[in-house]
């Protein structure tokens, strides 16, 4: 058995498919939601945990995929330049996971890797460009 | 008892070591347990600052003459565009100037690595006269071989800004950061009750000549900001709602530390600059003692749809809510975030506390305090 955590964007137009009840009735693929942001047109996330033997957990990807829903395994890793930030905020605007806030005691930028889906959004949203994908 | 004091009396009292100086922000908290008057008797100045993206600033160069000199025209600066219509050495270099192709890399970058002091690529070309015959000059300069770096920013330190939201579907990019589609966030740029012009709504003692701390350094106010609207309505504490006053300001960008001056870019926006601003407010009488001490629960202002292109104003809300990390705007709840940075106004903001406490920064009394204005004039299109 494998676990692994997915991040799957669903397009504003996506089709109403039960995505998670298929994947558990159809794959037999045991499925924790991390986090779930999806409504009817808008660009929707939902990060999940899937369990289940590595070939399974392959058809599984494959039939998200076909169903017009983009599929990234976390693998990589979020860095920033934490010497060099200068706390304005900006990064935490696009952060939907929660995982960049603002701290209100000392008005400085908490990251919380742990809660970080590596949606990659930070890396164009900070002005000073201090956010950097670690491949691992 | 005395219910007025004057600048003079305050730096009379700086100089002696005995001036009380606060920032803003502890005399918010003050304010929320004692009258104007208490406050007006306990403290004399108030420290204000902000450090945001202010896209309308850059510095004026002078890089010096050759030999044979040059009447320099098309000008670049590590291959950013500088103006060079003001002859025959000087030039401006805007801060949301950027390069081709590379349109991340901006005038920002050149006026941060300058002040750093860096070497920069200075390229420049004429036509060539019998006084100015040299036609090419390319070498490299810094801050030690120009004459002068003067940093003039024609509108700085807003006071109050819009918040920004996307009622769209799709994401937008834009100056007030990305806006996530059907109101996913709320970006917002000041720094609250921090802020220098929330805390002297009216402007009694913020005018030309004003002397400040400007990218780290003395600067000065030169006059009001361009865009300047005195005409904004005002809520229950006399606190414009929305976009309304500015500055331009003036300052030796040699001095300046780039701790307080940043390059940034906003994704498929450009770029734009960081600049740290911090004003001392000093409390004159009562009225100022209750003005500085607004808190961010009193300072309140417009949530603006910058997605649809209309600009339509969504509601209002105050800055004790967008500073909390989320607001209530037609019902629905939203993140949010802010652009400017809280943490490096404070910063500046007890800079300039100690400066005047320690006795080596004197308020100055304003040469002329600025006109009231009625609103502003949209660019017609007439052909």
């Amino acid at each position: 058995m494998a676990s692994k955590r997915f991040v799957l964007t669903f397009p504003p137009d996506a089709t109403g498919q039960p995505i998670t009840y298929n994947l558990i009735k159809k794959f037999d693929i045991m499925i924790n939601i991390v986090k779930a942001d999806v409504s009817p047109g808008k660009i929707g996330h939902l990060v999940i945990e899937m369990t289940a033997p590595a070939r399974v957990l392959k058809e599984g990807m494959e039939y998200i995929k076909q169903q017009d829903i983009q599929c990234d395994p976390i693998e990589k890793k979020i860095t920033y330049r934490e010497d060099l930030c200068i706390h304005c905020g900006a990064c935490t605007a696009v952060c939907f996971a929660g995982a960049l806030t603002m701290r209100r005691d000392n008005a400085e930028l908490l990251f919380e890797p742990e809660k970080c889906v590596v949606c990659e959004l930070c890396l164009k949203a900070c002005p000073l460009k201090l956010f950097s994908i670690d491949i691992g | 008892m005395v219910k007025k004091r004057s600048i003079d009396e305050i730096n009379e009292k700086i100089r002696g070591g005995k001036a009380v100086v606060l920032t803003a922000e502890q005399v918010a908290a003050m304010g929320k347990e004692m009258t104007p008057a208490e406050i007006f008797s306990r403290v004399d100045v108030v420290t204000t600052a902000t450090f945001g993206p202010m896209c309308s600033s850059g510095v004026f160069i002078n890089f010096g003459h050759t030999t044979p000199p040059i009447r320099m025209e098309r000008i670049t600066l590590n291959n950013v565009p500088a103006y060079g219509g003001i002859a025959a050495v000087d030039a401006y270099l805007g801060a949301t100037e950027t390069a081709m192709p590379n349109d991340q890399y901006g005038g920002a970058h050149v006026i941060e690595e300058l002040i750093s002091g860096k070497d920069v690529l200075l390229e420049a070309s004429a036509k060539g006269t019998d006084c100015y015959p040299r036609t090419e000059v390319k070498t490299l300069i810094n801050k030690d071989t120009i004459n002068e770096m003067i940093m003039f920013n024609p509108r700085n330190a807003y006071q109050n800004y819009n918040v920004a939201v996307n009622s769209t579907h799709k994401i937008k990019y834009s100056y007030m950061g990305t806006l996530l589609p059907s109101l996913g966030n709320a970006n917002f740029s000041t720094s609250g009750e921090l802020s220098p012009l929330l805390n002297d709504p009216e402007l009694r003692t913020i005018g030309i000549g004003t002397r400040i701390l400007f990218g780290g350094t003395t600067g000065y106010v030169a006059w009001h900001g361009t865009q300047f609207n005195t005409g904004k309505p005002v809520n229950e504490y006399g606190i414009p709602v929305g976009n309304s006053a500015t500055l331009a300001l003036i300052g030796d960008a040699k001095q300046m530390s780039t701790r307080f001056i940043k390059a940034a870019y906003f994704e498929r926006y450009g770029v734009s600059m960081f600049v740290g601003v911090a004003v001392p407010v000093p409390v004159l009488d009562e009225d100022l003692a209750r003005r500085v001490s607004v808190n961010n629960r009193q300072i309140e202002t417009n949530v603006i749809d910058y997605g649809s292109g209309n600009f339509e104003v969504l509601g209002r809300v105050d800055y004790d809510s967008l500073f909390s990390g989320r607001i209530t705007v037609n019902g629905k709840k939203i993140r949010t975030a802010p652009l400017s940075s809280v943490r490096t106004a404070r910063e500046l903001a007890d800079i300039l506390r100690l400066e005047i406490s320690e006795g080596r920064f004197f308020l100055t009394e304003p040469i002329a305090l600025f006109k009231k204005t009625s609103g502003l004039n949209s660019l017609e299109i007439r052909l």
